[in-house]
């Protein structure tokens, strides 16, 4: 992995009353998340990479080569000599060409330090042959975002960065362009760096991330770890906070339409999904939708019910809740409960649980869901 | 047979001014539709003065800088060893600036329009800030272009004032049609006068006939 690119940066940027300072080192390798609330400064961040925010001072390299740097001596890179891609939340088609127009535009400008991507596997990737011949107005949302990503991958770019490429979509074009973007670095050699404030978005991309807020950043690592962190409760969002696990797919059970997946030496149940026996899945367990028992509870409707053992629990003094982190066969857990709970129950870091799942998202790995993934087993 | 010789001459001054006024115009509407600088409201108030001014002010001001007394006017007799006063070269000046307004506000309006987000997404695609302007911004902004050139041109065939301080009434060089009218109207030459003025009503009208369907019309493809 040693040969992965490095985006190196300590930047500074003050717009208005915000302020961003980020000083990281980042390998390029697959998806990187940079998560955070709005207003956290994620999109600045992604600007400052692009060279769009003149205002940043501080240093910015990528595999040594200087992008920017305000001391001593100024350096700037304009956006069009960084040889990235970026993809606005917006799209930013021009409207006075056609599809076929846009994508000229931006191959007739592509970089030459990288090698070519072929415009056929592009055009195909995306399905966009039935689209050449439209004009931006006339596009859907979704279509719109393939023509973006097209686009900017047409630049050869070296860094594809992504700005909320999927906000304005409802979540079932969302869902049909997840795919697309997962695949982008396996497909074209593409790093990319995508900004998002959903974790179910994370979930299903990313391999590594880093959260910022209020223009810091709080957290890096690889996704299963940090979204397992406890103490991130604030920048990662309550409602939302939970886990990734990778299962295997084991048996489809056409009857009750449901797929087995092993999670170590234990059996998870989802609804039905189309994907081989052996294939690799990856699970997103929200922790308010984990419940937790000192006994195995017998007679229950879910499923879902994992043996394992308290690793930390942090309450939050002012709220009715407290964190639990829960070790299981296979990776961990967070669990959302009640602080009464928790003394109710003699909860403490050690003590032996079962943990209840009651509904568990497929985040990706697998190219078609049969049945929304969503749903208590 | 009317004599066409106005008519030409006010057709020259038009597109000449015009054209110049495209050059000139372009980067300083450009500039304001852009920038944050705390000049800019300055600029604006500047730009728009010959909208409300009396021509005879511009005309005033522009016969006294034109004098060969004054720092512009006598530079101009030494370098061109004529007089910008009184001549076809002053007009044009002359209505470059009467008519600048009508040039720079219609494009700024269009480059407003366009906004910084293309530009910016043509810059991750590799264009550079000229390569930009030409193949986003200005195709964007086509109709701006058209409305302000149609404006400036049917603006600087009406203007009055300005001609009569600065050019006089020379057959040939400055006599154009406004004050051919003026002229003929003196000299109680009522059909002449209405040949010419029906021209203008006529041509005006057109113009800016074509200038409103064209903004009605759905958004312009190009390409």
């Amino acid at each position: 992995m040693s040969d992965d690119p490095l985006l190196s940066m300590e930047v500074r940027i003050a717009i208005e009353a915000f302020d961003l300072a980020v000083k990281h080192e980042l390998p390029l390798t697959g998806v990187t998340a940079l998560f955070g609330h709005s207003g956290s400064g994620k999109t600045t961040l992604l600007r400052v990479f692009a060279g769009l925010e003149r205002g940043a001072e501080g240093r910015i390299a990528f595999n040594g080569e200087v992008w920017q740097d305000t001391s001593p001596h100024r350096v700037f890179l304009p956006p069009e000599q960084r040889a990235v891609g970026y993809v606005f939340q917006d799209a930013r088609l021009f409207p006075h060409l056609t599809v076929a127009g846009n994508l000229a535009f931006a191959e007739q400008r592509a970089s030459r330090r990288c090698e070519a991507i072929e415009r056929d596997a592009v055009l195909a990737r995306f399905c966009l042959e039935p689209l050449l011949a439209r004009h931006p107005a006339t596009l859907s949302g979704g279509e719109r975002q393939r023509v973006a990503i097209a686009r900017a991958l047409l630049t050869r770019p070296r860094l594809l960065l992504m700005d909320e490429p999927l906000s304005a979509l409802d979540a079932r074009r969302r869902a049909e362009i997840l795919p697309y973007i997962a695949r982008l670095p396996a497909d074209f050699g593409v790093p990319v760096v995508y900004v998002t404030h959903a974790v179910d978005e994370v979930a299903y991309l990313a391999d590594s991330m880093i959260v910022l807020s209020e223009g810091r950043k709080v957290a890096d690592g690889p996704v299963a770890e940090t979204l397992a962190r406890l103490d991130l409760g604030p920048a990662t969002g309550r409602f939302e906070a939970g886990v990734v696990l990778e299962a295997i797919v084991a048996r489809h059970d056409q009857v009750y339409r449901l797929t087995e997946l092993v999670l170590g030496r234990a059996a998870l149940f989802v609804p039905l999904i189309d994907a081989p026996a052996g294939t690799a899945v990856r699970l997103r367990v929200r922790a308010r939708d984990v419940a937790l028992a000192i006994r195995r509870p017998e007679e229950i409707t879910s499923r879902n019910i994992l043996e394992g053992k308290v690793l930390e629990i942090v309450e939050e003094p002012e709220t009715a809740f407290a964190e639990t982190l829960v070790d299981v066969e296979g990776g961990r857990i967070r669990a959302r409960v009640t602080r009464q709970a928790v003394a109710e129950l003699h909860l403490t870091a050690g003590v032996n649980v079962f943990a209840v799942i009651k509904s568990i998202s497929l985040a990706g790995g697998v190219s078609t869901v049969v049945t929304a993934a969503d749903g208590a087993v | 047979m009317p004599d066409l010789g106005p008519v030409l001459l006010t057709l020259a001054l038009a597109t000449i001014t015009t054209l110049l006024l495209l050059i000139i115009g372009t980067p300083l509407a450009w500039w304001l539709a852009y920038t944050r600088s705390r000049f800019k409201p300055i600029i604006e108030a500047v730009t728009a003065l010959p909208l409300v001014l009396p021509p005879t002010v511009l005309g005033f001001y522009l016969l006294v800088l034109f004098s060969p007394n004054a720092s512009l006017g006598s530079f101009w007799v030494t370098v061109t060893g004529t007089t910008l006063a009184f001549s076809f070269t002053g007009l044009v000046v002359a209505s470059m600036l009467y008519s600048l307004p009508f040039m720079v506000q219609p494009l700024q309006t269009a480059f407003e329009a366009v906004g910084r987000e293309p530009l910016e997404a043509a810059a991750t695609l590799g264009a550079s800030p000229r390569d930009t302007f030409f193949s986003v911004a200005a195709p964007m902004a086509t109709r701006g272009f058209i409305t302000a050139s149609v404006l400036t041109f049917a603006h600087t065939i009406g203007e009055f004032g300005v001609v009569l301080m600065v050019g006089g009434n020379i057959p040939g060089r400055t006599k154009v049609i406004s004050i051919a009218i003026y002229e003929h109207v003196e000299t109680l030459n009522y059909a002449e006068a209405h040949l010419l003025s029906a021209g203008l009503l006529i041509f005006s009208f057109a113009v800016l006939l074509a200038v409103y369907a064209l903004n009605r019309r759905a958004p312009l493809h190009v390409g």
